[in-house]
């Protein structure tokens, strides 16, 4: 297979990762637990959707179309995002367990491709792990504060945590050419992703009173980087496109 | 964005002066008259403090829930730019809210009762919210035409006698004047775009323009209470007085965009520098602040469901460690 090929299919599931959790971040605008946490919450979520414009951008230069039409114009089938952020936000305690998972995750992808050999993506990682940076200290503090605080806030951060574990672990779903992108040095792959973030979420958890749900249990969620997903992605494209696909071709 | 503050014309206000030390008033009103900010400790009237209240806590709440009928269009923007502007704008909106809950605190109420009182209707907020945002077109018309009377209204109030509010204000309006620039720039768009974007934005200017004739409140010239809101600089101008600048500045740009106001008695009287036009319809505009709106109810059941969702984090935040902090002023 080509490299650019596989390069492809990397930033393909980055940046629809991105663009789905951020849209889904959106939807608290206006209506989060407090005004400080709504105003935070909107910055992260515009962040992610720069972020995913940014890489759209990438894959335009390299021959895909550009990115109001890759975002706005493909159907749920043509996604490669993990199946976690495509869930509806559910209440805030899901939505920062959604948020604490995803962006360290996330900032630990873009810590490795940092030095990835592909320079267009190694750059936009160095820019890119500064923000993230902010987004898990932002998702540290409440994880640290909402699980040792009242028996009501440790319960519900443990159940979000409970029932986002495995959907989690879909984050790490092998691509098919997780080979050649270690081989030619663009991505150390996903297996070693998914050790380094276990490693580092798991003595936060710890510090918040929370527990990882048994390794007996673990059953990552998979298919959506080939394009399978849950019930929720397809209506949520519908609602994102209903204005643009009006008539794409013009100017909104 | 906000309008005017809505005062009852009703409402009985037996007497603003009440009891209050003359001398210490009249140091008060000297101080104002010379340009002086009131600043949270200073000595204020019983009246001026419980106007004020209420002034910023109704722009407050018209920020909150003005968030919601833009905010279901984020979801939906077309395209990147939109979706980004918009999503900062909305965001710009809960940040002005902090700011003002903020410098309504300094005069001693707390966040927590002026969001009890909006849950209960017990306070207003701007009437314009009441009404849907149907089509995209809609949150165009919102950010440019709701947002620019906003600013008439919030650079003349920056002007007033109070410290906090008017730094509020300033920081508010320099993020307004882009909100402007973000609804011209799709109104602009949308009325040069294609024939299905001319009628969408055109369709939303005639749904709009009845709540924008009603943005700046009903005639107030002849009320008592603002005369002495207006000595005390907490009124700026008068109602009509802020429309007529609104429209100076608007219309003219509505027009070269081609669209029609759907009110064919419109026009300027060249020789009173005054536009006329057809009464509002301030009977709907009373019906609507009562409760009576379009989207009242749903706006409160929102807001209502986003304090209730997040009471459980509230109660974990407030801990024995959590102490009062004086408000930003």
């Amino acid at each position: 297979m080509d490299t650019n090929t596989a390069i492809k299919e990397l930033l393909y599931k980055i940046a629809d990762d991105q663009l789905i959790i951020g849209h889904r971040n959106s939807e608290w605008t206006g209506l989060g637990p407090i005004l400080e946490e709504d105003i935070a919450f909107s910055s992260m979520a515009q962040d992610k959707l720069g972020q995913s414009q940014a890489i759209y951008n990438i894959l335009n230069s390299m021959g895909e179309q550009d990115a109001d039409t890759l975002a706005f114009m493909r159907n749920a089938a043509q996604f490669h995002c993990n199946h976690l952020v495509e869930m509806p936000i559910g209440g805030y305690d899901f939505s920062l367990i959604r948020h604490f998972l995803f962006d360290h995750a996330e900032w630990l992808r873009f810590d490795m491709l940092m030095n990835s050999s592909f320079e267009p993506i190694a750059k936009l990682a160095r820019k890119y792990r500064g923000e993230i940076k902010y987004h898990i200290m932002h998702a540290d503090v409440w994880l640290k504060q909402l699980g040792n605080a009242t028996e009501e806030s440790h319960n519900r951060m443990q159940t979000a945590l409970d029932n986002s574990f495995n959907m989690a672990l879909g984050i790490f779903e092998n691509g098919p050419h997780e080979e050649q992108l270690k081989s030619e040095k663009i991505f150390e792959g996903e297996e070693i992703l998914k050790q380094q973030w276990l490693k580092k979420i798991s003595p936060i958890i710890e510090l918040a009173n929370l527990e990882l749900p048994a390794e007996s249990t673990w059953n990552p969620s998979l298919g959506g980087r080939a394009g399978k997903h849950t019930e929720y992605l397809q209506p949520l494209l519908d609602e994102m496109t209903e204005v643009f696909k009006i008539d794409p071709s013009a100017e909104w | 964005m906000y309008g005017n503050a809505y005062i009852d014309p009703n409402e009985k206000m037996p007497s603003f002066l009440e009891g209050e030390d003359l001398q210490k008033l009249e140091e008060f009103e000297a101080r104002i008259t010379g340009g002086d900010k009131i600043e949270p400790m200073d000595w204020m009237p019983r009246e001026y403090r419980k106007q004020l209240i209420r002034m910023i806590e109704q722009h407050a709440h018209s920020e909150v829930i003005g968030a919601l009928p833009e905010g279901t269009w984020i979801t939906r923007a077309p395209g990147f730019r939109r979706k980004l502007s918009l999503m900062a704008k909305v965001q710009d909106e809960m940040g002005h809210a902090q700011l003002l809950y903020s410098a309504a605190e300094t005069l001693g109420k707390s966040r927590e009762a002026m969001i009890d009182d909006l849950l209960t209707g017990k306070s207003k907020y701007s009437n314009v919210f009441n009404y849907p945002a149907v089509t995209w077109a809609d949150t165009a018309v919102i950010a440019w035409l709701i947002d620019a009377g906003a600013i008439v209204n919030q650079v003349a109030n920056s002007k007033g006698s109070y410290g906090p509010y008017c730094r509020a204000l300033e920081r508010i309006c320099s993020e307004e004047s882009f909100h402007l620039k973000y609804g011209h720039d799709v109104v602009v768009h949308l009325a040069t775009g294609t024939k299905t974007q001319r009628q969408m934005v055109q369709e939303a200017l005639t749904r709009w323009w009845p709540p924008i004739m009603h943005f700046f409140g009903p005639s107030d010239k002849e009320s008592v209470h603002g005369a002495i809101l207006m000595k005390w600089k907490v009124k700026m101008a008068s109602n009509d007085d802020m429309r007529n600048q609104f429209l100076n500045m608007y219309v003219p740009k509505i027009w070269d965009l081609g669209l029609v106001l759907p009110d064919p008695a419109f026009k300027k009287n060249e020789t009173t520098g005054k536009w006329e036009y057809t009464e509002p319809d301030w009977d709907e505009f009373k019906r609507v602040i009562n409760g009576d709106g379009p989207c009242n109810k749903e706006r409160l059941a929102v807001r209502k469901w986003a304090e209730t969702e997040g009471s459980w984090v509230r109660r974990a935040l407030n801990t024995k460690e959590s102490a009062y902090v004086v408000p930003l002023a």
